[in-house]
């Protein structure tokens, strides 16, 4: 398969959403609401990096097999520390040393974890993305990429229902628990509109037959989110303002808090290995 | 020159670093094994995409064959078609319930995604099919947490995949 910068962006892109997602339920280790919870988003986290890696891997496989006219045209996507490592472009070199601006993921993802509610809620907002999403590129007429979502999606299943659970079990629980999910609801909606509007990148991905555009999961997505809704008793806003700008590399303020303890490991140590 | 049948038994003293009592074989991850003249080539297929056990795997496969004397072993990733606990020999379930972990119901007919909806899953101690769910989730990926209601023992599944 070649190697294109809409391509490159696309793969960035459905790495860094897992990755990104990953770190912020990552910082409920240890600090679950119960033990069996605090196991359970930490193994969500740990499916959500092997994902990752499989994309990144991908993606720098990639990038060394291809020719130098192809590799110059996605150095604005490359990580400036490494281009003086002199070797070839690895998976961490991707997660751990580009800059905020050129990650691709939705804003949904970085935003910060909140109470259990934002937690459990957004990761259904996500998960009932990425199984529509990873479904469809298991079609993709890139095999790897088509083999990584064959293999992803099965994870992805175990998130979709454990999460749908917990928007039920807190939605419709007491009435501080419905309170908290309507609280997370308000705060949370304005940015699920993202994982549907197509980048640039994507609606070429897709062209090509390699990606999907996301606009066409819209009605399935709606359709999971108002089963859902309707057993935990709570509504779809009717907010049509969305924000977006994640997917193209415009962040929140707390992206940069994140990737701060993300990278300083090899932000600290360049290039360590152990 | 070694036979392929004998690298396969080879690979049966592999174990899992998770589950010590199952090998690679019993897990059902090793997808092909391909010999030519000295060298050695291997498929293998991840359980979850994020299993840290499958990094030391890989190692092991490679320490297993060196001590033997093999030195040019290629290791090869497939993904596709996914892993399935169904690939599990008969065999491995059995050291499975030994070991005290229940063993994956068969996949087509007993595991489904319908919420709240939780396997009947005997308890690997006294064989009681009165249990229930603690979470889908346990002390590695591919386990999830189960209790059983008559000897009162947790127990881990080896979950549905």
């Amino acid at each position: 398969m070649n190697l294109t910068p809409s391509f490159f962006s696309y793969l960035l892109h459905l790495a860094d959403d897992t990755l990104i997602l990953g770190q912020r339920n990552s910082e409920w280790t240890g600090h679950g609401p119960v033990l069996e919870q605090d196991i359970a988003i930490t193994n969500i986290s740990l499916d959500l990096f092997g994902q990752t890696r499989n994309i990144f891997q991908y993606a720098a496989t990639l990038y060394n097999e291809s020719g130098e006219d192809a590799q110059k045209e996605i150095e604005a996507l490359l990580p400036q520390p490494w281009k003086s490592y002199g070797r070839e472009l690895q998976e961490d070199d991707l997660a751990f040393l580009r800059d905020e601006r050129q990650y691709r993921n939705t804003l949904l993802v970085e935003l910060p974890r909140g109470d259990w509610a934002h937690t459990v809620l957004r990761q259904f907002f996500f998960s009932a993305f990425q199984h529509l999403q990873y479904h469809a590129l298991t079609k993709s007429s890139d095999q790897q990429l088509a083999a990584i979502a064959e293999k992803a999606l099965k994870e992805v299943t175990y998130h979709l229902r454990w999460s749908s659970e917990w928007v039920i079990r807190l939605g419709d629980g007491t009435e501080e628990s419905h309170r908290r999910m309507t609280q997370a609801l308000g705060t949370l909606w304005p940015f699920t509109g993202e994982l549907l509007l197509p980048t640039a990148y994507e609606l070429e991905a897709a062209q090509e037959g390699r990606g999907i555009n996301p606009s066409g999961l819209r009605d399935a997505w709606t359709e999971k989110v108002d089963a859902i809704f309707s057993e935990a008793g709570l509504e779809r806003p009717s907010t049509a303002w969305m924000q977006s700008g994640g997917k193209e590399g415009r962040h929140s303020e707390h992206l940069g808090f994140l990737l701060t303890e993300l990278q300083y490991l090899q932000r600290t140590y360049p290039n360590l290995t152990w | 020159m070694i036979s392929e049948q004998a690298i396969w038994q080879l690979l049966e003293e592999v174990k899992d670093p998770e589950v010590p009592v199952l090998s690679v074989v019993d897990l059902g991850i090793i997808r092909s094994v391909h010999t030519e003249g000295e060298r050695i080539e291997l498929v293998i297929t991840p359980t979850y995409s994020g299993c840290p056990a499958m990094d030391t795997i890989r190692m092991d496969i490679r320490l297993k064959l060196l001590e033997k004397g093999f030195r040019e072993v290629d290791i090869k990733q497939s993904l596709s078609p996914a892993w399935t606990t169904d690939w599990m020999t008969e065999g491995g379930r059995q050291k499975l319930e030994a070991y005290g972990i229940a063993a994956p119901l068969p996949r087509q007919q007993f595991c489904s995604s319908d919420l709240f909806h939780e396997e009947a899953v005997s308890c690997p101690r006294c064989k009681s099919y009165h249990t229930e769910l603690i979470s889908q989730f346990g002390s590695t990926a591919c386990k999830s947490l189960y209790r059983c209601l008559d000897c009162h023992e947790p127990f881990d599944y080896f979950k549905c995949h």
